[in-house]
């Protein structure tokens, strides 16, 4: 005889939860892999080795890990800033973390363009270096660095205030320097945090549209990101393109997660 | 002479890491804000007022209210039902479920888009052609009761649809590609907090005789309002947000199936560039004020927000 539930609204919960999320999410979900599906092998691979694919591929790959890259430096730094340290207008600075997730992708693309335009804020004192950002790769990545670097912030801080300092301490006492300390007994109990937040700011960037566009300048071969080259495929009609191109990007992105998961219940075991 | 404990560094060291990440901070996040609002004022209250007041810009406000009217309540709904689901049963499939809530995170917008138009669109699996076959009884139906005096102004809309069931390119589609986009949100905010507070509070109400909308209603809001409402600000800030998955659906008819987030592109695109930072204040806006409303959450209940992918 099953367990009876003592809580009730198990049948009402679960009816709805899997009835909704199957309209909304999964059903669409299947009929795009369906509609990929309808071509055959020899079709996939012709439309994802097209040179055109292949140039946008290594922009959005190259320009996420570079931007994932450079977020989980810095969301460590700012994060050991912010847990470890007290100053002035730190309470500030951590809501403003936030500030990404918030922001409109619209409007952060079109700011971003703004700033590093060759006749703005920063754009102008780069230009003199004769740096270009707005409408080369190298705005992809300031744009995807943008949105990904709260991640790693959010995911460091956690693990970083739960981090007793008994470790510190009894390094310390067996005569271990301050940076030794760090890189020895800190530092490597960050790396899973760090891992996470990494592929989660990787995983973010590569299916960012609405703050790229704008930056990027979108030249087809040259600054033109997969998210992009789907709706260019999608305006000339080419259903099926758009839909090999986005079964590829959703198939990369759920393996990420997959990874991710995996290292998260490693971790609780660990922890257990 | 005081010594520094072991467990931090040094002054200068200390100083030195402050300062790169607020100077990291100020140029990554304080300047695009500003920025923002320098470009929207930079020719004067009067060009950003009439930005704002222009008709167009009238009804993406209105339409991204709509959409944001939808999807909020209805995925609220959904957030509720999962968090209550996965957080107080044990059952079989329940971590995949939890996986299958997240899923949304890792589609781009773009595909969020494009699964509707692979479902709706004039070559898709439903077109619009079909389901106006489909809907011919109802449309029917529809017309004959808006002919009725009193009541029935409220089926005219409806009956218009039905005839010509268009959803991408018009307003069903940007409802529910914002749907998918913040299909999470809620949901996300509340299984972890639901789950640390367990059920021990909604098992003792069941022997004290209590029913479920009751127990819902006295015992477990009254432990998570904080959270949900942190969840529904979330999930409103970015059901306003959204551009890329409304963007693919949308078709761009100005003054039609425009929302905010569409017409600061349009106003860009043409070069207004007062007038798109002037509505893109709006959004900026929104952004403050949820952050805001989260520092304030987070000193209501002190605890940390575990943060949204």
């Amino acid at each position: 005889m099953p367990k009876r539930r003592v809580i009730p609204g198990f049948g009402l919960s679960m009816g709805f939860t899997l009835t909704y999320l199957s309209l909304i999410i999964l059903i669409p979900l299947a009929a795009l892999f369906l509609k990929a599906a309808r071509l055959g092998p020899a079709q996939w691979w012709n439309i994802l080795t097209s040179p055109r694919v292949i140039a946008a591929a290594e922009l959005t790959f190259g320009a996420s890990a570079a931007a994932a890259i450079v977020s989980t430096i810095f969301g460590l730094l700012v994060t050991w800033v912010l847990v470890r340290y007290r100053f002035p207008g730190k309470r500030l600075l951590d809501a403003m973390v936030d500030l990404p997730f918030a922001l409109p992708t619209a409007v952060a693309g079109i700011t971003l363009t703004a700033i590093y335009a060759p006749n703005g804020w920063i754009g102008h004192s780069l230009s003199q270096w004769g740096i270009q950002v707005a409408y080369t790769p190298l705005g992809v990545f300031v744009a995807l660095t943008f949105i990904g670097f709260p991640f790693v912030v959010r995911t460091l801080q956690p693990v970083m205030e739960d981090f007793g300092s008994e470790y510190e301490e009894a390094a310390a006492t067996l005569g271990a320097g301050r940076w030794t300390i760090f890189w020895r007994v800190i530092f490597p109990m960050f790396i899973p945090a760090l891992i996470t937040g990494f592929t989660l700011a990787f995983a973010r960037a590569i299916g960012e549209y609405g703050s790229v566009i704008f930056i990027s300048g979108n030249l087809p071969m040259k600054t033109e990101i997969l998210p992009l080259l789907v709706v260019s495929q999608l305006e000339q009609f080419k259903y099926e393109a758009a839909a090999v191109i986005s079964s590829g990007m959703l198939i990369v992105s759920f393996l990420l997660l997959f990874l991710i998961n995996l290292l998260q219940r490693q971790l609780n075991w660990q922890n257990r | 002479m005081a010594s520094r404990p072991v467990t931090t560094e040094s002054a200068p060291v200390r100083l030195l890491l402050i300062g790169g990440a607020v100077a990291f901070l100020a140029l990554f996040l304080l300047l695009p804000l500003t920025a923002v609002f320098a470009e929207a004022f930079r020719k004067g209250w009067e060009v950003f007022l009439a930005a704002l007041h222009e008709d167009a810009a009238l009804s993406a406000i209105k339409l991204t209210l709509i959409a944001a009217g939808v999807s909020v309540p209805l995925n609220t709904l959904f957030g509720v039902a999962a968090a209550w689901l996965v957080t107080k049963f044990r059952f079989r499939g329940r971590s995949l479920l939890i996986s299958l809530i997240d899923l949304p995170f890792a589609v781009s917008p773009v595909i969020a888009g494009l699964v509707w138009v692979l479902l709706f669109g004039a070559r898709g699996w439903f077109p619009p052609t079909a389901m106006a076959d489909a809907f011919a009884p109802a449309a029917h139906l529809a017309a004959s009761l808006a002919e009725y005096r009193g009541l029935g102004w409220l089926f005219t809309d409806l009956a218009a649809w039905l005839a010509d069931p268009k959803i991408i390119f018009a307003l069903p589609g940007i409802v529910i590609a914002t749907v998918f986009i913040t299909f999470p949100f809620v949901a996300r905010e509340l299984i972890p907090l639901m789950e640390t507070q367990g059920s021990d509070q909604e098992e003792a109400a069941v022997t004290l005789g209590a029913r479920g909308w009751h127990i819902f209603f006295r015992v477990t809001l009254p432990n998570i309002k904080w959270g949900l409402l942190y969840g529904v600000l979330l999930c409103n800030a970015r059901a306003m947000g959204e551009f890329g998955a409304v963007s693919v659906v949308s078709g761009h008819i100005r003054g039609e199936t425009n929302t905010l987030p569409l017409h600061v592109e349009v106003l860009y695109n043409e070069y207004q560039f007062s007038a798109a930072f002037a509505c893109a204040t709006l959004l900026a806006f929104l952004a403050l004020v949820t952050l805001g409303m989260k520092s304030a959450v987070e000193c209501f209940t002190g605890h940390q927000s575990t943060g949204h992918k």
